[in-house]
């Protein structure tokens, strides 16, 4: 059982740094924790280097809560902001190469079932717009077509904001920035699009304001990615840096893109909504009551 | 099926997973198909001395393509991922033909090469024991994650089939690539013929998950010299397999969520400009070229060293090669014989880690050294000359070299020899390749001609 890496090797529990015994006796590991409860246990990630005001930060604290079971959950990223926070969480983290994460991905979570048969071992792409729009577009795409079974989730923050706010693929046209002196001149990449042509059993975009539907939408994806096939979700992680909004305004302006062009949409198949009814209990996507009476 | 009455099956190069499947029993037999994946699951696991060393072996004449099927037949793989580039793609469809037949146990067609030695780097970090084969522009294109893995401490076996990768493209034997790999931590063989592909691929799995090694090994070989012509090859029966991958037993821990992860570049101050950064990557890579030098024991211990060595004692003249050259030399070596001349040669079987205490003992006497490659730059010369260097008066000629595909005939080498020997001016190999001779006239004059 994998919990038994997060316990003590017993005598030694008292000598450990007080971070690490409230993750141990506090964490989320081995129970369901809920966005509501926040406050009442320990979180995965909490401590981190990134910008104060960051959106970026705020949505990966509330996925590693979302993760259905997190003590058995290995997130695989690449070069970019996010990374700096994903590696300070409590679950394994893969930092490759640049762009490499769903080629990773594809190999670890094939490999993990050819050793643990059924037993979930949930992988989850976190990385941002650049690396896998741009340089990891291939193998994002190509992890889709061969309907590798893990989570993929873009963190669109429309800029490379690690190496100083260049313009990348899900910029906004017309936006100017680093290498687009004039604005850029193609539209914003459409990944979601992309995700459901090439077969993505579910699909969602989210913004970080609205923490309720960011659990649910990351718990849905990484359970239905367990055995029926990729699922991505877009979430919108503003720079307040390079976009220069203040820090008091961040979830204001999340709250504005997601009126604009970030409105909330899920795709999701018929198999993925029987899935999701039958073993996990998801209500409303249990066959609708009118096809009983037809029966009956 | 008692195995009394199993025939030799011989392997089938054009096979697919259809065709070279055992056939399903007649109609009239009555009985139910033959399970497709029934001798893979047969097969039985035997300790690695027992597959190398005692186990009977039967000679097939195959190409090295087969060879390298043959070896991750017995080499008990879970994974595979494969790409298709002239001239490694016969070997990665037959690993396809062992997928089909159960013996591997995942295997897909990968995007392109970063994201198979991508998915290569997931497969080990899993835990699962991983193969893969590329060449040239291949290995270039794949060459990032390749050269992350040792520094990630992934154990695996990626076959190079070595090819030209410079413009003009082209897609004949050439192993430049292998001077792109020697830097890059892992091990590097370079197998001479079929029946050293067959052996240092096993051999390759079992090194690269010894505990105080977990690294990577490249086993290349001469692309098409190797993988498309035959050669005898003797093989224990394929019933025996090596014993499967432990996860547990690597220097740095799986990821599978089952024990603590490797705390490696997850950790954010690796990325950052300060003291610790620099630190833990350095202490990091020191570490990864310790494991390189520990599995120099393993390497004696199974492939009998990291080089053989053929007539050196007394010889005026070496010959220092690996891969196809060294079988051109071994019969320079012959001819050099007929005409009186004193010649050894010394095959190098791995390149990183490398013989340089081996080659100092050996080459303290003689008066020549020549070092005949398949490339244009000699990457092999440049290691000969820096390892004996000190230890050896010899004069060292970094030649001949033949590039682009051309093959190497042995009167390039032997006259090469006879040049060395009595000072004649070589037509191949420019007074600026020959080292240990200051002659700044000769090399004035080589200056003077381009």
């Amino acid at each position: 059982m994998s919990l038994d890496y997060v316990k003590f090797t017993p005598g030694f529990g008292k000598f450990m740094p007080k971070e690490y015994r409230d993750m141990v006796e506090h964490g989320p590991f081995g129970k369901k924790t809920a966005v509501s409860q926040v406050g009442t246990f320990k979180e995965i990630m909490e401590e981190h280097p990134m910008c104060a005001g960051c959106a970026m930060t705020l949505f990966i604290r509330l996925a590693f809560i979302a993760f259905p079971n997190p003590e058995d959950t290995i997130t695989v990223g690449t070069a970019g902001c996010g990374r700096l926070a994903i590696s300070q969480a409590a679950v394994p983290f893969v930092y490759g190469n640049y762009g490499d994460q769903n080629g990773v991905a594809s190999g670890l979570s094939r490999g993990l079932r050819l050793r643990f048969g059924d037993k979930p071992k949930d992988v989850v792409v976190m990385a941002g717009d650049g690396g896998m729009a741009d340089i990891g577009f291939a193998q994002t795409l190509h992890s889709w077509f061969r309907k590798e079974k893990f989570t993929t989730i873009m963190l669109d923050n429309e800029v490379y904001g690690n190496t100083g706010g260049q313009e990348s693929g899900m910029t906004n046209k017309g936006q100017v920035l680093k290498m687009a002196p004039l604005g850029k001149k193609f539209e914003k990449m459409d990944m979601l699009g992309m995700a459901k042509v090439a077969g993505c059993a579910y699909v969602a975009t989210v913004v970080p304001n609205n923490p309720r539907r960011v659990e649910s939408v990351i718990k849905k994806a990484i359970l239905i990615a367990r055995e029926v096939g990729p699922t991505y979700i877009q979430a919108y992680t503003s720079c307040n840096i390079e976009y220069a909004i203040p820090t008091d305004q961040v979830m204001q302006d999340a709250k504005d893109v997601e009126n604009d062009r970030y409105k909330f949409q899920e795709y999701i198949t018929d198999e993925a909504k029987e899935h999701l009814a039958t073993l996990y209990g998801y209500k409303e996507y249990l066959p609708k009551p009118a096809a009983a009476v037809t029966k009956g | 099926m008692s195995e009394g009455l199993e025939t030799e099956v011989k392997t089938n190069p054009q096979g697919d997973p259809i065709t070279s499947a055992p056939e399903a029993p007649k109609a009239e037999s009555g009985k139910g198909r033959k399970d497709p994946h029934g001798d893979a699951k047969r097969q039985v696991e035997v300790s690695p001395e027992f597959m190398f060393n005692e186990a009977p072996r039967e000679r097939e004449f195959i190409t090295g393509s087969e060879c390298a099927k043959e070896a991750v037949r017995r080499s008990n793989v879970d994974m595979s991922v494969a790409y298709p580039i002239t001239p490694q793609s016969e070997t990665l469809q037959l690993i396809g033909v062992l997928y089909g037949e159960g013996y591997v146990k995942e295997f897909y067609r990968g995007e392109e090469e970063y994201g198979v030695m991508s998915a290569i780097a997931g497969a080990s970090r899993a835990g699962v024991r991983a193969f893969t084969a590329t060449a040239g522009p291949g290995t270039l294109r794949g060459l990032e994650p390749i050269v992350s893995w040792a520094g990630h401490r992934l154990p695996a076996v990626c076959m190079f089939t070595c090819r030209v990768v410079n413009a003009p493209l082209a897609i004949q034997p050439d192993n430049i690539e292998i001077a792109y790999l020697l830097n890059s931590g892992m091990l590097v063989f370079h197998a001479e013929n079929q029946q050293d592909l067959f052996d240092f691929i096993m051999k390759g799995f079992i090194i690269s998950e010894k505990n105080d090694v977990t690294l990577p090994v490249g086993v290349c070989c001469d692309g098409f010299f190797v993988t498309h012509a035959r050669g005898y090859c003797s093989m224990p029966d394929k019933k025996y397999k090596l014993p499967a991958r432990d996860p547990y037993r690597g220097s740095v821990p799986v990821l599978d969520a089952e024990n603590p992860p490797a705390r490696l570049s997850r950790d954010a101050p690796v990325q950052k400009s300060n003291f610790m950064a620099y630190n833990i990557h350095a202490v990091w890579q020191q570490e990864v070229w310790a494991g390189v030098e520990r599995s120099r024991k393993y390497i004696e211990q199974y492939m009998d060293g990291l080089l053989e060595a053929q007539d050196v004692e007394g010889a005026d003249v070496l010959l220092i090669a690996s891969g196809s050259a060294a079988a051109q030399s071994r019969e320079a070596v012959r001819q050099c014989k007929e005409r009186g001349i004193k010649a050894g040669l010394i095959k190098i079987r791995s390149l990183r880690p490398f013989p340089t205490n081996e080659l100092r003992k050996l080459c303290g006497k003689a008066k020549l050294i020549v070092i005949p490659e398949f490339n244009y730059t000699g990457w092999l010369a440049k290691d000969v000359a820096t390892a004996i260097y000190g230890f050896s008066n010899a004069k060292i000629v970094a030649g001949p070299h033949v590039y682009g595909g051309m093959s190497m005939p042995v009167e390039m080498i032997t006259d090469e020899v006879e040049c060395g020997l009595t000072g004649k001016k070589s037509n191949t190999v420019p007074p600026s390749a020959i080292m240990g001779v200051a002659d700044p006239a000769a090399v004035a004059e080589f200056m003077k001609s381009i």
